[in-house]
């Protein structure tokens, strides 16, 4: 069964799957490269930014979450789900506030840097501007809600890899936000600097303090390529 | 004190078994003792189930009818729904504004009455409608309203605000035509020993041939469904009827909880037996709580007379027990998947599929999720054979079909009607002379023009779970799709980007149309982001809530036309609102300074 | 042919755009070829003698007086670009819009550790404060928008001259950046 391979074709490409693999993974692997936020590697899928949204013979559905099946015909790198990404993209800017030039994780953000893959010149939707509390009170890490994208992987990253449950959700639609296990904020939680969960939020919202600013303007990760070139570079060296 | 309060907390958990699943239950308990549940509340729930408090604060934020602060003894919940405001909540709002002595959100000063707004709850034929600490008023008119107001401050129950539950409510029936299907008289356990007597396979089999689809909206093959849970390989299925019916301007499932409650069992059971469960769970709407009374004595009785149980009417080994879990307001838990996780004590946000809930379901075990008519229809099915049933209706959609009508018409209520009947026939029949639109499927739905008024109500011509608003000729149209999105916005789980941030772009843009802000551009943008919500949201919920305005914009392109400027570009900017913050802080007047404005 | 005519403006920023233009080192002799600049800080001219063919703006508009030339340009501008990330989104200045006004006030100018004896300035003559900072295209139409705060010399270079000789205006990767 496990070395049963199976064909699913990504826009007119035909791309190898395993089973047990979603479509997202196939892609991945065979250097196609699917746009996606709440997605990480080492974590269950979250299904929250839909960015990852291809068509699946012909109907859409969110690829970090389907499973690939032979036979699958799928449209990733249209002009009509990227405009629909792009649009996705400038909701999570005017949802949160986001100041790029004095935040820590810009040239490092993957909000960012999935806006510049899309050729997002600036956000027009109108800003929503809704006050988002600031937690600082741990000694290592501080979580600024302005920057939050509700992707969840802290929550799921503190689970799955440190098998903690320091994050969570709270409220619902608008008002949802990310909230963590304690009653007086992450100092009050079993957040340590040295959980996975204190890296892998793809914004400036969950930061390590101390580590900003490190790397010049120039040598940031999505200075020169664009978010996605390393899973695209994969096609590229076969 | 302290320690009553705790000794509270731990006997509630208790009393439901310590079990983190049933979470929701064990926060209404202490919600309706305390009044609200507060971070204490919270991080004592969480110890003494042995879970993290992050998860419970998580699931208590969540659902409409928890505070988390502390509220008035009585909290009076208005409906604001679009039918209940175009017959007059508004005006009973602001009489309950001025007896109470604050705005609806707030609390009055003597800490004994909250106001807040609540959506449809399911009262559209006899409005407007409010929950009084679970108590349904219908029909309230502004004069009513000070002498209601005036028991609650005297901690008077009694009079319109009994709690006698529904033999004694003031909710009327308002059944204006019964069918074949599922208001003809019943005899209790008449499918079942039809069903014991069958194979589980001939059970589907025979609901295969009477090709009965889903009644909650989606309209898909119950048959088929049954069958997936069926075969899904698990330790254990469940049944789980979904009474959610929170579509704004549905309430047939209401009548049916009242009239036919045997019946939906008799369904349940049945679809136990065909699916191989021993369990099945009634999930209610935290608004229909005052029926609870009423339906746990129907299931006590069943299982006095030996239709739930252990060896169900002989039958060795069938055993099967029905549940019920209240809901504590949130629409979305309406969506099968989110109403498994809200049954599993937790946030109602869905979940994605695959894996669908026939393999993945309740606690990861195949279920079948089915609304409560469908499973009144199944078990007329079994009780009188595929072929009476397929005789009914249309090819592609059998049987009959309760619609709630509500809004301009002579006769609201609750109607079974053959499939196929045009929405012309409908008009006539409900008393509605010259409408101008109406709106099928509620707000998800779509809104129908004149023009379309000869289709047929149907899974191939015009699909509804049963809400059918009528808008008369006075009908501000689009102020009524506005109200629909708004109630979008306040029933967007926010688990996913283009529906929790999309549906309040939504409403801002269809706004700024409304204010005479908007150009042809504008219309176009509109569509563009209802077209993205649609397209990439997670769930049925994002996936329609741009349902009124796309449908509006489709069928009454003019009443936008009417609306929109020449030119390509009208700021949504407004120099005078956005420094009449400033003026007031500096005492300067604007007026003043002609020049600037 | 006469020369397009190029206005700048600066609305609520750090002027630090206004520098990136010049920054364009030996090139701006090139873009003085290309153009000639009329209302501008670069050579404070303060009124619109005619007809001006771009218009650049930076920074967000967090006044009445902004409100007011934002205008002003807009009527007399074919074209307008916003410039920079203040005149795009609000930028820096944008940091107080989900605070709200009187608090910023108050502690700007009555509780803030520095104060001595403070008060709200409310002198007629002084422009009067908007709610929140308001990016460029929430007020009037704008046409280009070029991101960066500043946007690199080589952005306002790239835009510039493709403006000007009638070419799009798309930006490659590398020039699309926030900060
Ligand atoms: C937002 C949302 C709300 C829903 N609300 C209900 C509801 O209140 N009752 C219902 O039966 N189905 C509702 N549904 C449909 C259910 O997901 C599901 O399809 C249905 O319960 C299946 O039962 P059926 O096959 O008998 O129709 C809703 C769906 C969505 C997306
Ligand atoms: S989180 Fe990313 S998008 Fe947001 S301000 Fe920081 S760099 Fe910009
Ligand atoms: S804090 Fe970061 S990782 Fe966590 S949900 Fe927000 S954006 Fe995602
Ligand atoms: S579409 Fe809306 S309701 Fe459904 S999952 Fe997304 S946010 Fe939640
Ligand atoms: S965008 Fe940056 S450089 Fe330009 S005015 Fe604003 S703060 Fe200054
Ligand atoms: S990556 Fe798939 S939904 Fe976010």
């Amino acid at each position: 069964m496990s070395d049963e391979t199976m064909t699913i074709i990504i826009d007119g490409v035909e791309v190898a799957a395993q089973p047990g693999q979603t479509i997202l993974e196939a892609a991945d692997q065979a250097g196609v490269y699917i746009p996606r936020l709440c997605y990480h590697p080492d974590l269950p899928p979250g299904g929250h930014c839909r960015l990852c949204t291809v068509k699946v013979n012909g109907r859409p559905a969110s690829s970090c979450t389907f499973p690939a099946s032979d036979g699958l015909v799928i449209e990733n790198d249209t002009e009509e789900l990227n405009a629909f990404r792009r649009t996705i993209v400038e909701m999570l800017f005017v949802e949160g506030n986001h100041h790029c030039p004095s935040c820590e994780a810009s040239g490092d953000c993957e909000l960012q840097a999935m806006a510049y893959r899309l050729g997002l010149l600036t956000p027009t939707l109108p800003y929503l501007r809704q006050p988002r509390q600031l937690d600082a009170s741990h000694k290592d890490v501080y979580i600024d809600r302005d920057r939050c994208i509700l992707c969840g992987r802290c929550s799921r990253a503190s689970k799955v890899e440190d098998g903690k449950t320091v994050f969570g959700f709270e409220g619902r639609g608008i008002h949802k936000r990310i909230a963590v296990d304690g009653a007086k904020g992450l100092s009050d939680t079993d957040m340590s600097v040295a959980d996975e969960a204190a890296r892998i939020c793809p914004t400036g919202c969950l930061r390590v303090k101390r580590e900003g600013y490190r790397v010049p303007v120039g040598q940031r990760t999505y200075d020169h390529t664009p978010i996605g070139s390393d899973i695209e570079h994969k096609k590229a060296t076969r | 004190m302290a320690e009553d309060y705790a000794k509270l907390v731990n006997e509630t958990v208790e009393k439901f078994g310590k079990d983190r699943g049933r979470l929701m239950d064990i926060a209404r308990a202490l919600h309706a003792e305390l009044g609200h549940l507060s971070e204490d509340t919270i991080g004592l729930v969480a110890d003494a189930l042995g879970i993290h408090r992050v998860e419970v604060r998580d699931m208590a934020s969540f659902y409409a009818f928890f505070s988390r602060e502390p509220k008035g003894r009585a909290t009076i919940r208005l409906c604001n729904a679009v039918v209940e405001r175009m017959k007059g909540a508004d005006e009973v709002a602001k009489a309950f504004e001025e007896a109470v002595g604050c705005s609806f959100g707030e609390t009055s000063e003597d800490g004994k009455i909250s106001l807040e707004y609540t959506p449809c709850i399911g009262m559209s034929d006899q409005p407007p409608s409010a929950l009084v600490n679970g108590v349904v008023l219908t029909r309230i008119r502004p004069q009513d309203v000070p002498g209601i107001v005036a028991a609650l401050r005297k901690g008077e129950g009694g009079g319109r605000l009994h709690e006698g539950g529904y033999e004694s409510s003031e909710v009327e029936l308002n059944l204006r035509q019964t069918g074949p299907v599922v208001f003809a008289p019943m005899e209790r356990g008449a499918a079942i020993r039809k069903a014991v007597n069958m194979t589980a396979d001939d059970v589907i089999n025979e609901l295969n041939r009477a090709r009965v689809r889903g009644r909650g909206g989606a309209g898909f093959p119950t048959a088929m469904k049954w069958d997936f849970c069926r075969k899904a390989e698990a330790d254990a299925h469940y049944v789980v009827c979904n009474g959610d019916e929170g579509e704004p301007g549905t309430f047939k499932d209401r009548v049916i909880l009242t009239e036919q409650a045997d019946l939906l069992f008799e369904g349940m059971t049945v679809a136990g037996y065909a699916i191989g469960a021993q369990e099945g769970f009634l999930y209610l709407r935290g608004e229909y709580e005052y029926l609870i009374g009423h339906l746990q004595q129907t299931l006590a009785k069943r299982r006095r007379l030996g239709l739930l149980g252990e060896n169900i009417c002989g039958r060795e080994g069938f055993n099967f027990d029905i549940r019920i879990q209240l809901g504590a307001g949130a629409y979305v838990c309406g969506e099968e998947s989110a109403l498994i996780e809200s049954l599993e004590g937790k946030r109602g946000a869905p979940r994605d599929r695959p894996p669908f809930p026939v393999q993945k379901g309740y606690l990861s075990r195949p279920s079948s999720v089915n609304n409560v008519e469908t499973l009144c229809c199944a078990a007329r099915i079994i009780e009188h054979g595929a072929d009476w049933f397929a005789a009914m209706g249309t090819k592609d959609s059998t049987g009959t079909k309760l619609l709630s009508v509500s809004g301009d018409c002579e006769r609201p209520g609750v109607y079974e009607l053959e499939y196929g009947i045009t929405v012309e026939k409908l008009l006539e029949l409900v008393g509605a002379d010259g409408a101008q639109a109406v709106q099928i499927g509620g707000p998800s739905g779509q809104c129908l023009a004149p023009k379309d008024f000869g289709r047929a109500i149907s899974f191939e011509d015009v699909p509804t779970g049963g809400s059918v608003i009528v808008f008369g000729p006075e009908r501000n149209l689009l102020e009524c799709m506005r109200q629909f999105i708004e109630f979008f916005v306040d029933e967007s789980c926010g688990w996913c980007a283009p529906c929790r941030v999309g549906t309040t772009l939504l409403l801002k843009q269809l706004e700024k149309v409304l204010e005479g802000k908007g150009t042809r551009a504008d219309l176009d943008q509109l569509e563009r982001l209802g077209v993205t919500v649609k397209t990439m949201s997670r769930c049925g919920l994002g996936q329609t809530a741009a349902n009124p305005i796309l449908t509006t914009l489709r069928n009454f392109p003019d009443l936008y036309d009417n609306l929109i400027k020449p030119g390509d570009f009208i700021p949504s900017f407004d120099l005078k609102k956005a420094i009449a913050e400033s003026c007031a802080i500096t005492g300067r007047n604007p007026e003043l300074e002609e020049e600037h404005v | 042919m006469a020369k397009p005519l190029v206005a700048t403006a600066p609305f609520t920023g750090c002027f630090g755009c206004h520098m990136s233009l010049l920054d364009i080192d030996d090139r701006i002799l090139e873009l003085a070829d290309l153009v000639e600049f009329d209302k501008s800080p670069i050579n404070d001219i303060k009124t619109f003698s005619r007809p001006v063919d771009v218009g650049l703006l930076e920074g967000g508009i967090s006044n009445d007086e902004n409100v007011e030339w934002l205008r002003e340009f807009r009527k007399n501008c074919k074209v307008l670009v916003a410039v920079g990330q203040c005149a795009l989104t609000g930028g820096v200045p944008a940091m107080r819009n989900t605070v709200p006004l009187k608090e910023c006030l108050e502690e700007a100018y009555l509780n803030g550790p520095t104060v001595v004896d403070g008060c709200i300035p409310n002198d007629p003559d002084i422009p009067i404060l908007l709610d929140k900072v308001y990016p460029c295209h929430e007020v009037v139409k704008i046409d280009y928008f070029l991101p960066g705060c500043p946007p690199s010399a080589d952005t306002l270079w790239a835009a510039l001259t493709a403006l000007l000789t009638g070419k799009d205006v798309g930006l490659p990767y590398e020039l699309i950046k926030y900060d």
